[in-house]
Parts: C-alpha cells; structure tokens; sequence
C-alpha cells in the first residue's frame, strides 16, 4: 500500500464531483432516519428523568401508571444486569440511574404504552420520592474543598494525592523547561480562560425500534454513528449475547460525536423483554439537550513567552475539564492539541477530568480541542499585537513540520500546517482591505484523526456491477466516497457500485463513525477490497486463459495479459468474467478486515472578519476562510461541505452556544429558541481552500477532514472581536452580554 | 378521549383520520398516514425540519393541531416531485451537495419551494432570512443557498 | 532493547523515570514488558494507550513491529467524534 500507488493526476473518479447514491432518497423524503420506522403490534416508550441534580432515589412508585390500561410496562434500573464493572457500569448507571440520580435529566425509569401520548401521561404518573443532595455543576467549584462528592472512589491512579474526589482523571506531558524559555522571551502573557458546555446539535434527537425476546435474541434499529457498538452495549446491558443482537443503523440525521454515546436502545429491550412486543424510543428535543452528552466546559491557564521577532520561547498550559457525572472529559485531548501546531523547545501542559451534576459529556468533533485553541491562539494572537507583528507570519515561524518533536511527545510525520499557512497568506481574504469597525482573526487548530476496527466486503454482480457494505453509518456523504474509490480501484464506472451501511450481522466489527475515520479508514478499506476482488478476477482470467494468475494484470476494467511473453488474449472486461464466475469458481467477493493505523494528523487555518456593535454587543461574523490540509480529497464537494460545517459550529460555540444552569442545578435552556444555534441568516458563505499533503498511511493520501474545522473558529473569532472592539474576550460563549459587559470594564475600569 | 375525525386533502389525495385532540398535524402525517418525510426536530417550532404547507402557507406542522387540516390542502416533501422528475429544487440540492445528514432537508425544500413560489427573485439576503427558520447543523447552510440562488435563477430563464 | 518514552504524567508511576527500556519486537511486547518490569503503570497500559512509532500513532495493533532505533512514545488513547 505505497502511496505511490496513484500518481497526482492518474485518477480518474477521484477528485470528481458526482452526485451522492442516496441524493434522492434524501430530497424526496424518503429516506428513512431512526423516527421513521414502525413494527406491528409496536409500543411506545417514554422515560421518567429526575428533575434534580443531585438526588438520592428513595422509592419508585408505578401503581397509579400502571392502572392505566394503555400501559404495558415499566423499568427501572432493577430490569437491567447486575454485577457489572468499570466502564460497562457507567454507561449502565447513565442509561438508567441506580441509587442517585447524578444530574438534571437522568433516566429513573421508563414505560412502555399504546400511544406516545399514553406513555407520555404515564410517564408523568410514576411517583419517584427524591432526598435531594447537595449538588454541583461549575468545573473550578466541583474541585474546590468544600464540593459534594458525586461519587467516592471515582478516581483513577493518575490523580496525584490531596485533590478532591471529584478530580477523576490527570494528565501531564511536555519537554524542555519551560522556566528556562519564559527566561528567555522579550515578553510572557499569562491568562485564563473558560469555555462553557456545548451541543452538538443534531436536527435529529435519538430514537430506535427494538425487540427483544425471552429467549434472548433481538433486533434493534437506530440513529447512531456506530451499531456495532451499540450491539456490544446493548448485550451487556440486558445480558445477552452480542451476536443474539442485530443491530442494523437508520439513515442518520447528523451526529458531530453525540451519536457515538448509547442512551435509549438498551431501555427500548428492556421494555420489548417485559412486554413481548416491539417498543420504540424517541428523544424529545429538551431530552437531548438535558439527557445525551453535550461537550465538557472548561477552565484553563496559559502562559507562553515570545521573542520580539515572533519566535516562541516557551508554552504551558492547565487545562480543567468538567465531564459531567462520570469519568471521561477528554483533558488529555485538550491538553494534548494545545500546542500541537507548534515546534516549541520548552513545552508543558497539564490536565484535569472532573465530575459534576450534568449529563456525560460525549464526543463534539475534535474533542477536546477546540476549547485548546481558543485559549492557545487567543494569547498567541495577544502577543503578536503587543510586539507588532503579523500572526500569519509568527505561526509560520513556529509551526510544527515533519520531524519536528510534538508537543505532546513524537516526531511528526508528513504533515501540512505550513502549507496551510502559506495558502492563507496568499489568500485574497488575508490581503483585503479591512473595512472601518471590521477585526481580522486568525487561527490555527490541530486534531489527531483516528483509524480503528475496519471491514468491509464487495460482491460483484452477474451483470457487472459491484455492492459495496461498510459497517461505518455515512453520516455526510460518505457512500459518495466509498463508491469512487471502488470505481477507481475496479474500473467501472461510478454509477454501477452501490454502497450500502450493512447491519452487525453482515460484517465483522466496525469501530463508530468517529475520529474522522470514515473516508479514511472505510476508504482504505474499499480499496483494498477491491483489490482482493481485482486478483480474483484476475485468477479467473488467467484460468481462462490457462497461464500463470501472475501473467495477468488489471487495467482500468479489463483483465489484461501482462505482456508478450504471458500470450496474446483479448482483454477480458470485468462484465465478462462475472457473467460465468458461478461455472467458473463461484461468487467474486473482495474482503477487507484490519485496524488501519495511519490516520495521519491533520492541521488548519481560519480567517474571519467580524464586525462588533457596541450598542448591543452583537457580532457578526463578515467573511470567513477555512483552509484545511485533506491529504487527498475524494469528493471536494463534501470535503468542503466538512470544513463550512465546522466552520459553522465553531462560530455557533464562539458566539451564542452554551449550557446555563440555574442555582438549583437544572438546565435553563434545553431547546432550540432558548440554546440558538447559527441560522442561515448569522452566516456569510464560506469560502474554502483544499490543502493536499499525502498522508503516507493511506494508499490515495487521505486524512480525515471531518473534525479539525472546528478547532481554530473559537479563536479565529475571538482575536477578530479584539481587533474589532478593542476588547478580548476570554470567556466563551462571547454573546452580546459578555461583549457588552467587557466593553464597560473596559471604559470604566 | 374521543377522537376527532378529520377529512382533509394531503399531496393532493383525500385523506381521513381519527386524532387525539392533542395530536399535531405533524404526529399524524408520520404516525397516522405514514408519511415520515417531515421530521420532529424540536416539537417547537424552532427547527423547521416538520415545515410543510396548508392551504399554501409555510408552517411548522409540529405547531398545528392534527384537527386543524380538516377541509385543508396540504403539501408535505413527499409531494414535491411530479411523478418520476424531481423538483428543480431537488435536482440542485443534490448537485450541489446542498445536504450532508438530510434531516433538514424536507423542511428546508418545502420552505424554499413556497419562497420560491412567492419571491422568483430573492436575494441571497432574502433566501438566508426566508430560511432563518430552518436549522441545518451539517452544512453550514453556504451550498444551501447557493443551490437555493442558482434553482431560482433558473426557473426564472425558464419561465 | 528498545526505548520507550512516557508522558510525564506516568513518570511518578515509573519509578521517576521518563524513559523506560525494555525487551520486546512489537507494541504487544513492549506494552507487557512495561506492565511486568513497571507493575505501577500497568492500570494504564490495561486501561488503554496508543503509541506513536516513528511519529505514527498506533491506536489498537499490538502486531505493529518496534525496532531498537524506533522511536517510541506513549500517548493516551486516541478517541474521536
């Protein structure tokens, strides 16, 4: 798998633009998401959630529910299995609280009625008695002394003695001696910043149809980015067999991350067991923003020394990372990212994961990164206006290149933040006049991208013509991909491969769609499938043709003899040898099944202009670049569609999303008009340049695109606000309040 | 609770049907009359991604009462494309890559039909206003519009 | 014998030690040496890593082949979304 496999410019269906396989399904309204199913004889379900923060569950009373005779049955955390441990019980106490209900919104008990309507009165006629406890929900609060405890014991052994019982997690890494480098700048800017909890904000909320039996077997259907993990979860939850479980994914209406967590299908068996009949689930949008797992808030110290010519002497940081009321706020990610795109001789970053009365936080594109960025980018925008020089210049200075030691340990490989640098600086956006009462910011943001757990089969057709399954939920577009990298592979045309996500019980395990892994590592995949099937029909030319399976090659669809010596056949199109292939040696099948481990890292630069008024403290957002190394591109249409996306979240984040908590520990906006996130209105468009460095893990230079835009929109956004106003804000989300309130400090002190 | 019957015109066909009183328009075209092409993305009417047309009008069919179509023509994604040719609409949202996940493409193409219908000339000004409705979490609504601009464009050399 | 580079966060585990050298030919090797001759980082090693080899970071495949001049990084496990 040399990435010399395909020269620039040899490619034939790679780069182009064609339109998605499933394109009509979605604009005609039918295709079908994980709301849009029904079984007969199906039940509804609705869930009972605790509506305290922190309360221990003293009675669950269903009597008055059940008297009703719409309702079939109830659970609580009594129907799930016992004796669970370690990560396994924490989904298990998230999906249905044991003895303590750990945050506003935690699942207590669920019915299972006729209607919706039916089980949503029930649900109201479940009588929980709480005692409530004292509760927690702010990151610098739920470490200091005096925080009630979520859980004793929760800490791993990475936490150093003397910190608080709700520090799970702590991490620590770098290189050089910081103390040394601050000694060295001709100016050090120490600073604090604090990002809060985010959604990702899928249009789509949760929802299955499952069916469980007594004998054990079942059949769940869902919205998710990953089945296969969802059929692992779901046996361990309700204590079957994972194979016992067919877990086939819905067409999948965004995730960003969120969708990689289990919530409700383990609930919706539950109550198909108790009940021997289909139940479906269907989250309610405030269940969602009250109930799935939004991004972790954040509190973070850093401090970095520059010399006056640009060049960066020394970087810290101190990252505290609140994860909700289980272990897991991605801190190391945080900490990790911070300063990637830079080649610093004296670095050191420090992370903390700690629990509070909120939901789990989940996965939100580039976890973990984005709030690094924002306080990493934002000092080094700060430094960079104070000594008077050009930002896009100092990143170029100090950026990471291949061999460079990372900051959080090895040398990089082939990696492009310089050319991502240099195409911004070029861009025409970068040298605009900026208009009267306009800040230009700038960016850049890092993500690690992931391979993982990967299989795939292709099974050609009598006629000609190739299906491809994956295991991997194509979340934006990816069928697109997968059928050009077949097509290029096979030398068929696009339009005679079908892509088709196949459910567990059709292929080995698929790690979720995460990590921006997709076009990557399903790609990978595909492509080397398609030569498994390529060597196949090659065996079959050649048996044809009675010579030596190594005397035969493939050529843009055709089986070919490969030269003088092997003999002189007429080429055999690929149509020509399926035609047969059951006479002559069965059905053609390309296999892939392997954990690709070359992602490759993957780097970016944002500009924008905004405008800030400072009557109401609004900012708008002017014009906005992304500019983004792709490795390879294989649908440019939807690699961009991926960096506008990001784009688009990260301005939402930088400028009006959050998760406000009342005193009492209950979310105060769990809806759409009250948590806003950017409509088409807030925009401008916004314009993309495709970096292509090859990543030399993948056989076409794929990196992943999915996740790394959302790194630099949170600064970017920022330093432009300072330009702009004449103020930097160092808390997120930056809404006309906080701008306002920063403007009055700054003229009245 | 006693059901209401209601008779009403949906896509152009008759359609009857018993409801709760309770029960959106939105809860019975997916639960009663199986078509799922509009989808729940909020239950209150800040998303969109249910908008559908009665008697002509955009609305949030999450926000209307299943009891409310009755004597009402209605116009939901499914009704869109005439036989087996796509609305222009539709072509161009796939050509231009105008959705990723697809879940608020119904309501974004029924909201961009009746605009369409109203206002053959928007600026992009107007198309991002018309839409401000609609929520797209995918795209970052930029090939949303352009597919948006360049369909009107279109029909307009058409007509 | 093969370097292995901790993050400094397991140093405490490791008997102060930044660097660790052990006996092994793959990451599957060198991940239960660690755990053997370092008994304090092995709920670490057991609650997952990756490594990064030569600058790639290897998230799962305990097969991948480690060689004496290999550069060798322990990194916390790679997750995405």
């Amino acid at each position: 798998m040399a990435l010399d496999d395909k020269k620039n410019g040899e490619f034939k269906v790679v780069g182009t633009r064609p339109n998605r396989p499933d394109g009509v399904d979605k604009v005609t309204g039918r295709a079908r998401f994980g709301a849009d199913v029904s079984a007969p004889g199906m039940l509804h379900a609705a869930i009972v959630r605790s509506p305290h923060a922190h309360a221990k569950i003293l009675k669950i009373d269903t009597s008055r529910a059940m008297a009703s005779k719409d309702v079939k049955a109830v659970v609580t955390r009594a129907d799930f299995a016992e004796g669970l441990e370690g990560d396994d019980l924490n989904v298990l106490e998230n999906v249905m609280a044991g003895e303590k209900a750990l945050y506003d919104g935690h699942a207590v008990a669920a019915v299972a009625a006729t209607s919706p309507l039916a089980a949503r009165d029930a649900a109201k006629l479940i009588d929980v008695t709480y005692e409530i406890l004292p509760h927690v929900t702010d990151v610098d609060k739920a470490m200091a002394k005096d925080a009630p405890v979520i859980r004793e014991g929760a800490a791993d052994k990475s936490v150093p003695p003397g910190l608080h019982p709700n520090v799970v997690r702590y991490h620590e890494s770098g290189h050089g001696d910081v103390e040394e480098g601050f000694a060295q700048a001709d100016l050090v800017i120490e600073d604090s910043f604090v990002t809060e909890a985010a959604h990702q904000g899928y249009i789509e909320p949760h929802a299955c149809l499952a069916q469980l039996d007594a004998d054990g077997k079942g059949e769940v259907w869902c919205c998710t980015q990953g089945h296969f993990n969802v059929q692992k979860i779901c046996a361990k939850l309700v204590g079957t067999d994972a194979s016992q479980i067919r877990v086939t994914a819905s067409e999948i209406g965004g995730g960003f991350g969120g969708k990689t967590a289990v919530f409700i299908e383990p609930v919706a068996l539950a109550l198909s067991r108790k009940t021997n009949r289909p139940v479906k689930l269907v989250m309610s949008r405030a269940e969602v923003f009250r109930a799935t797992g939004p991004t972790a808030s954040t509190s973070m110290d850093i401090k970095i020394g520059m010399t006056s010519d640009g060049k960066i002497t020394a970087g810290q940081g101190t990252f505290r990372l609140q994860g909700g009321a289980f272990p897991g706020a991605p801190m190391e990610f945080t900490a990790m990212c911070a300063f990637a795109p830079y080649n610093l001789e004296n670095v050191f970053q420090v992370g903390y994961d700690v629990m509070s009365n909120r939901p789990k936080q989940a996965a939100y594109r580039a976890p973990g990164s984005p709030m690094a960025a924002f306080a990493v980018e934002s000092v080094i925008d700060e430094l960079c206006s104070q000594l008077g020089l050009d930002p896009i210049e100092v990143r170029l200075m100090n950026a990471s290149k291949e061999g460079t030691k990372a900051s959080y340990g090895p040398r990089f490989d082939r990696i492009g933040l310089v050319e991502t640098l240099e195409a911004a600086k070029a861009h025409p956006h970068y040298s605009a006049p900026l208009a009267e009462g306009l800040g230009r910011g700038v960016s850049c943001g890092f993500w690690f991208n992931h391979g993982g757990e990967t299989a795939v089969t292709l099974a050609l057709s009598e006629d000609g013509t190739a299906a491809l399954s994956v295991g991997t939920p194509d979340i934006g577009g990816s069928r697109a991909s997968m059928c050009q990298m077949v097509a290029e592979e096979l030398g068929i045309p696009y339009e005679k491969i079908r892509t088709t996500v196949a459910d567990t019980a059709t292929l080995g395990y698929n790690e979720v769609s995460h990590g921006s892994r997709v076009t990557y590592a399903s790609g990978l995949a595909a492509i080397n499938a398609s030569r498994d099937a390529v060597e196949k029909l090659c065996g079959r030319a050649a048996a044809k043709w009675g010579i030596d399976p190594e005397a035969v090659y493939w050529d843009s669809g055709y089986a070919k003899p490969s030269g003088p010596n092997a003999g002189d056949f007429e080429p055999l199109a690929l149509a020509d040898i399926t035609k047969n292939m059951g006479a002559t040696g069965g059905p053609i099948v390309g296999h892939f099944e392997a954990t690709p481990e070359g992602a490759g890292v993957s780097f970016a630069t944002h500009i924008v202009d905004a405008r800030v008024d400072k009557e109401t403290g609004k900012t708008s957002v002017e014009r906005y670049t992304v500019v983004q190394d792709a490795g390879k591109a294989i649908h440019p249409t939807y690699v961009e569609g991926q960096y506008q996306g990001g784009a688009a979240q990260g301005i939402g984040w930088a400028l009006n999303e959050e998760y406000i908590y009342g005193e009492d520990g209950r979310l105060q906006n769990a809806n759409f008009l009250d948590y806003r996130i950017p409509v088409a209105s807030d925009l401008p468009m916004i314009d993309t340049v495709i970096v292509e460095v090859p990543n030399p893990g993948h056989p076409y230079g794929v990196r992943g695109v999915g996740e790394t835009s959302i790194c630099p929109p949170l600064a970017a956004i920022a330093n432009a606000v300072s330009g702009a106003a004449g103020v930097r804000l160092k808390q997120l989300p930056m809404s006309p309040p906080r701008i306002l309130e920063a403007l009055d400090v700054q003229a009245n002190g | 609770m006693s059901m209401i019957h209601v008779s009403t015109t949906i896509n152009g066909d008759e359609a009857e049907f018993l409801c709760d009183p309770r029960e959106t328009l939105l809860d019975v075209l997916r639960d009663k009359l199986a078509l799922t092409g509009a989808k729940e993305g909020c239950g209150t009417g800040d998303c969109g991604a249910c908008s559908v047309t009665v008697d002509g009008r955009l609305v949030c069919s999450c926000l209307v009462l299943g009891a409310e179509a009755q004597g009402k023509s209605i116009t939901t994604v499914e009704g869109i494309a005439e036989g087996e040719s796509l609305h222009p609409l539709q072509e161009k949202f796939i050509e231009y890559a105008a959705l990723q996940c697809g879940i608020c493409t119904p309501g974004i193409l029924v909201a961009t039909k009746a605009l369409l219908e109203k206002n053959p000339d928007p600026t992009e000004t107007e198309v991002r206003y018309w839409l401000a409705g609609n929520l797209c979490r995918c795209t970052g609504y930029d090939k949303i519009i352009r597919a948006v601009m360049d369909t009107a464009a279109d029909l307009r050399k058409a007509s | 014998m093969v370097e292995v580079n901790l993050w400094s966060g397991l140093r405490t585990h490791a008997g102060g030690n930044l660097k660790v050298d052990v006996e092994a030919t793959n990451i599957g090797e060198m991940l239960a040496q660690l755990a053997q001759t370092h008994p304090g980082l092995a709920p670490f090693i057991e609650a997952g890593v990756s490594v990064a080899v030569d600058g790639r970071i290897i998230a799962n495949d305990l097969t991948e082949p480690i060689y004496p001049d290999t550069e060798i990084y322990l990194i916390q496990q790679l997750k995405g979304g």
